[in-house]
């Protein structure tokens, strides 16, 4: 499948992959180079492979709440959250984001490779009436623009309103760069930025407009890199059918407390009280070598672990991973093994984020 | 794509010129992307053609080496510890990777002219 943006993509000399059944762009100039783009300036990112549904009518409120791990009834309309679908064992079904943009209005942001099961998973659990389930994603562009200077270099394109909003807030019709769009000031990358929701005639407009304002597109490559420093999960990998939010330790995105009972809330429950038998540790290598997905961890003889994401990190200039292993092992500083291609390579466990931005400088 | 025709080639996108010296294509170079890790083999270690003895690790994914021909390795390019990105920038010259001594087995390597045509020719 296409964006509406993947024939820009291939005209700019774009490195092309697929992801999630989309045709997308995995590199332009270089995944060191567009990493730093982003950590040190901005870039834009086509994330149009992205899934949205709208969710809306009278019982929405109370219907969502019953489905993902945190209230969306407490959002105020113009405000957003990260939440998960669990299985009734726990397990993630995905990770979305929900936006109130009304009283009874919300709209969902799912992973391109789980559009269709998130789907048929929201569907069965619908109400007989009180809300109506509808499919976006076929005429929504998403574009992210993300680092210190996205605000600077959005503001005089969106008439400066966005430079008001905070972190999980957003805008339901606002005009970029003379384009009507959804506009949140969120992100995947550990730096300050927005994402724009833009209809897919849009899109190629909006995003050749902020292209000539300077702003450099990334692909995908570089957006693992800065996720993966940011610690942010990604579906498949530190999250699934078998590793639960509080295993991925996300645990503060998991109301338990929630009197409406959600979907997985008692399985979960069972999980902080048993305690957890594995958890999602940040490991740096400590000789040279590059960890990947897959890959074992070990200590001694044994293989305790799994390697969920592993990458260079362009801003550390090392190895990092990250790797699913039973509890016992997610002290900082305690030293692992992995098994990169037969050879066993030193690594410890890291404090995580590998990456976090400074703050104060904002 | 650059292709010189001072050395020959593998299918596995490997090069070795007279003086033994192995490293990749430039279109293997760019199709790994940056390169940030050589893991390279032991100096006196004997390899046969065909034998992985290292990979290049680039942001992305990984690519093993294979031996070009069967030799000795007689020296490793201690520089890529410090300078991965040789590989990208001079892949067939200071981004060399080892060098063999001691060679035989090279009947299977293939010219510039050929190693272009099996590419894709459009390289």
């Amino acid at each position: 499948m296409q964006t509406p943006l993947t024939s820009w993509h291939r005209r700019h000399g774009a490195k092309m992959t697929t992801f999630g059944g989309y045709e997308m762009p995995i590199e332009y100039q270089g995944i060191l180079e567009e990493h730093r783009l982003v950590r040190e300036s901005v870039g834009m990112f086509d994330v149009s492979h992205m899934g949205e549904f709208l969710v809306q009518g009278p019982k929405a409120p109370d219907f969502l709440d019953r489905l993902v791990t945190k209230a969306p009834s407490r959002l105020q309309p113009g405000q957003a959250l990260y939440t998960f679908l669990c299985a009734p064992d726990a397990g993630t079904v995905d990770d979305l984001l929900v936006y109130r943009r009304g009283t009874s209005e919300f709209w969902l942001v799912v992973n391109a490779a789980n559009r269709a099961g998130d789907w048929a998973w929201i569907r069965d659990r619908l109400p007989t009436d009180g809300v109506e389930l509808i499919d976006r994603s076929d005429e929504t562009a998403l574009i992210a623009v993300q680092g210190p200077k996205a605000s600077e270099i959005l503001g005089p394109l969106a008439g400066n309103e966005v430079l008001k909003l905070k972190p999980f807030r957003f805008f339901n019709e606002v005009r970029v760069a003379n384009t009507t769009v959804m506009i949140s000031r969120t992100g995947y990358t550990g730096e300050d930025g927005f994402e724009i929701y833009a209809s897919a005639h849009d899109a190629e407009g909006l995003w050749e407009q902020l292209y000539r304002q300077g702003i450099p597109p990334i692909g995908l490559g570089a957006r693992d890199t800065l996720r993966l420093e940011a610690r942010l999960p990604l579906y498949g990998h530190e999250l699934s059918r078998s590793i639960s939010p509080l295993e991925a330790g996300l645990a503060r995105f998991v109301d338990l407390e929630q009197s409406e009972h959600f979907v997985g809330q008692e399985a979960l429950r069972r999980q902080r009280e048993v305690g957890l038998a594995s958890t999602i540790v940040g490991l740096e290598l400590t000789a040279p070598g590059v960890a990947r997905s897959g890959f074992s961890v070990v200590d001694g003889d044994q293989t305790i672990g799994v390697v969920t994401s592993g990458s260079f990190s362009p801003t550390l200039k090392k190895a990092v991973a990250l790797a699913l292993v039973p509890m016992k092992f997610h002290t900082v500083g305690t030293p692992l093994e992995l098994v990169i291609r037969g050879r066993r390579v030193p690594a410890r466990v890291a404090a995580t984020p590998f990456y976090q931005r400074n703050r104060s400088a904002r | 794509m650059n292709v010189p025709d001072d050395r020959q080639y593998t299918l596995e996108h490997e090069w070795i010129d007279s003086q033994g010296r192995v490293g990749i294509t430039d279109y293997a170079q760019d199709a790994l992307g940056d390169v940030v890790f050589v893991e390279l083999p032991e100096i006196g270690q004997t390899l046969k053609r065909g034998q992985s003895f290292g990979a290049v690790e680039s942001v992305k994914s990984v690519s093993d080496l294979y031996s070009p021909m069967n030799g000795v390795v007689a020296a490793v390019n201690q520089d890529l510890a410090e300078h991965p990105d040789w590989v990208n920038q001079d892949p067939y010259g200071s981004g060399w990777i080892v060098q063999l001594s001691e060679r035989s087995g090279g009947d299977e390597l293939l010219s510039a002219d050929l190693y272009r045509l099996k590419t894709g020719g459009d390289q």
